[in-house]
């Protein structure tokens, strides 16, 4: 890709976002994310972050126009069946009639009143690290609409947030720009779900999705992140925390693959005794690309991270995986692990992983390690003696593989949705094989 | 039930089995014997159609079938069953899922139609007392953290509730203390019904005192050497297998 180009696009995205009209409140913040978008260089072979994960597929795009919600036709069955405050956006555009439950917890930032202006200005584009996260500089350039969920100190929810994104083909490839801001003061719990879907297998669309989330003293906060686009759409994701003292965060996500997938997640603790859990599941199939970056920040003592990712990588597929816990000189005390295990079903498979472990304290605990397999063919004679089909065999195991981090999930309609749609992905995935 | 005729077999290069013929009877008990390496758990394989081994000629008939051209699953759904030497762990998929998954296979192979969820777990819980298995071990992943002899009685449930009519015993005794020995055998010789034929693969004569063999075969360097009756394995027992294999030099 010869410099002209890179420089295209993002000329290109500035000024299609430069179009975009929003409140005056959020200038300061848009203008900010033009200069460092501008200004960045665009990422190649040698920038490690983007090491193997190339982007000619968004440069090559064509997407020359910002989304509009367009009449989508989206199966019930492809959302989760659950009581929820719910918002549901169509190529990052508001869908008022599909939404249900919005109340003052919970408005978008069009809708925001004074107090929630000074919140939404206090966190927005604060918690997230536009340093490890090109695409955020981006977000915050064109930032038009949002979704702010407030829990005021040592209330909780008594709903879980299910923040529905669908993806539909627009006449032309174009841009959406999806961005939820999730701030919980002290002692506040919340539930946040976010699923992204597709309603058709073409798709043209580009997205960029940004969650940030502050979690005050003592606060918790479940988060579950769900990509199931088809493959044709190019997504890249942010997710960014902040944990003060003795918060707690649980996050999920599961993905599958596209054209390009690129999934960022970074935990940094700002208190003490704070506690991050996140787990992983990836599986990507055909020809697609999925990375996940995961960056864990421990800036200060006594805190504690347990990440664990599995993927599954078929056909001629490719994953990245990189886990980086960084433990600072302060941060003695702190206990963290990160276990990353993959299991390529095909020859042509591949997956690039690599845990990282940089380590400034010395009084700390923490552990690392990954590990690459394949269909053990001892297990698929067992289950084949037993009557069962190879598609049947390789379904069990492939399940199997991932079932440790489903059966535990809290939150019944995800493990319920994952389990059933997890069930036909590999059943229809192994009857090709 | 089973015809073996001049069967030869090679795992890679190694010639393992040679010119074999064996022919068993609906409801017979047949131990092969032998020292380490004659072929016994090869043939096990070779009748489950385990891959890596290569039948270079002769012929298996399984109830007037022609075995070699049958699928692994096909095998098993139409009766015959083998009980693992090394049973495999595999984390993550339910005991209880697995099971069910075999056994509808094998009930839809018959023109049954598959069992309730609640019908198959009551058998699962009865079956699992049967081999003194507590229940919970249904609940955990396929034989996932389980001891030699769980692993063992296993097994035997899965084969109680497949009812196969050729059950494949590959050194089920190895590893097993003299109760968990007790249990299996018990397992097997509820099953043994007048009809269920049984290969039992064995170095010892201890397991047959417990279920005890219609014929004993001994296999030496890939062919079978003496065959006789019961009292065969006591003499083996007593005088090793250097005598045969002299006798057969």
């Amino acid at each position: 890709m010869t410099q002209s180009n890179t420089q295209d696009f993002q000329q290109l995205a500035l000024q299609l976002a430069g179009n975009q009209s929003s409140a005056p409140w959020l200038d300061a913040l848009r203008f900010e994310g033009s200069e460092q978008w501008l200004q960045a260089n665009w990422p190649g072979r040698r920038t490690e972050l983007w090491k193997y994960t190339p982007l000619q597929a968004l440069q090559r795009g064509g997407f020359s126009q910002w989304a509009s919600a367009q009449a989508h036709t989206l199966d019930d069955n492809a959302t989760l069946k659950l009581e929820a405050i719910r918002l549901v956006f169509v190529n990052g555009e508001f869908d008022a009639q599909a939404s249900t439950g919005l109340n003052s917890s919970v408005v978008r930032f069009s809708q925001a009143n004074k107090d929630q202006q000074a919140i939404i200005a206090d966190n927005l584009g604060k918690i997230v690290d536009t340093k490890r996260h090109l695409f955020a500089s981006l977000s915050n350039a064109w930032l038009q609409d949002g979704v702010l969920i407030h829990v005021a100190k040592n209330t909780q929810l008594n709903l879980p947030v299910y923040v529905l994104h669908v993806s539909t083909p627009e006449a032309e490839p174009a841009i959406a720009n999806t961005r939820v801001l999730l701030v919980l003061e002290e002692g506040a719990q919340a539930e946040l779900i976010e699923h992204f879907v597709s309603d058709a297998q073409e798709q043209n669309g580009f997205v960029n999705s940004l969650t940030e989330i502050n979690v005050a003293g003592n606060a918790r906060c479940d988060h579950y992140r769900i990509n199931l686009e088809e493959e044709h759409l190019i997504h890249v994701g942010g997710v960014h925390i902040h944990l003060h003292r003795d918060a707690q965060y649980h996050g999920f996500t599961l993905a599958e693959g596209s054209k390009l997938k690129r999934l960022d997640y970074q935990i940094s603790y700002k208190g003490r005794g704070a506690q991050g859990n996140l787990n992983g599941v990836y599986l990507p199939r055909n020809q697609q690309l999925l990375d996940y970056h995961t960056n864990v920040e421990h800036e200060v003592a006594h805190c504690t991270t347990s990440e664990v990712f599995r993927g599954i990588i078929s056909d001629h597929a490719k994953a990245v995986f990189n886990g980086r816990i960084h433990i600072h000189p302060d941060a003695q005390k702190t206990l963290a692990e990160l276990s990353n295990k993959n299991l390529l079903t095909s020859d042509s498979a591949e997956v690039d992983t690599k845990p990282e472990l940089e380590i400034y304290a010395d009084d700390v605990k923490c552990a690392h390690g990954a590990t690459i397999s394949q269909l053990d063919p001892t297990s698929m004679f067992y289950l084949q003696s037993r009557g069962l089909t190879k598609t049947q065999a390789r379904t069990m195991l492939s399940f199997g593989f991932i079932n440790e981090l489903l059966q535990d999930l809290p939150q019944a309609a995800v493990r319920e949705y994952l389990h059933e749609h997890l069930a036909n992905l590999f059943a229809k995935e192994n009857l090709g094989l | 039930m089973l015809d073996i005729r001049n069967l030869n077999a090679r795992v890679e290069e190694t010639e393992i089995l040679r010119n074999l013929s064996l022919s068993i009877k609906p409801g017979e008990v047949h131990a092969i014997m032998g020292p380490n390496g004659a072929g016994k758990s090869t043939l096990g394989n070779i009748l489950s159609g385990r891959p890596g081994y290569e039948v270079t000629s002769g012929d298996i008939q399984f109830n007037g079938k022609d075995l070699l051209e049958m699928e692994i699953e096909e095998r098993a759904r139409e009766g015959l069953f083998l009980a693992f030497q090394y049973p495999v762990e595999i984390p993550g998929v339910s005991n209880m899922e697995f099971l069910k998954a075999s056994v509808d296979a094998r009930r839809k192979h018959l023109g049954l139609p598959e069992m309730s969820s609640f019908d198959f777990m009551k058998l699962a819980r009865e079956t699992s007392k049967r081999v003194s298995l507590d229940a919970a071990f249904l609940k955990r992943g396929v034989n996932e953290g389980f001891s030699g002899g769980e692993k063992k009685r296993n097994e035997i449930m899965q084969m109680m509730l497949l009812e196969p009519s050729l059950c494949i015993l590959d050194e089920t005794d190895s590893g097993l203390d003299i109760d968990a020995l007790q249990v299996v055998a018990e397992g097997v010789n509820t099953m043994r019904d007048g009809k269920r034929s049984f290969i039992v693969v064995t170095h010892y004569q201890r397991l047959l005192d417990f279920i005890v063999p219609d014929h004993v075969h001994v296999l030496a360097a890939g062919r079978i050497v003496k065959s006789g009756g019961k009292e065969l394995a006591l003499e083996l027992e007593a005088k090793g297998y250097g005598w045969l294999e002299d006798e057969d030099a």
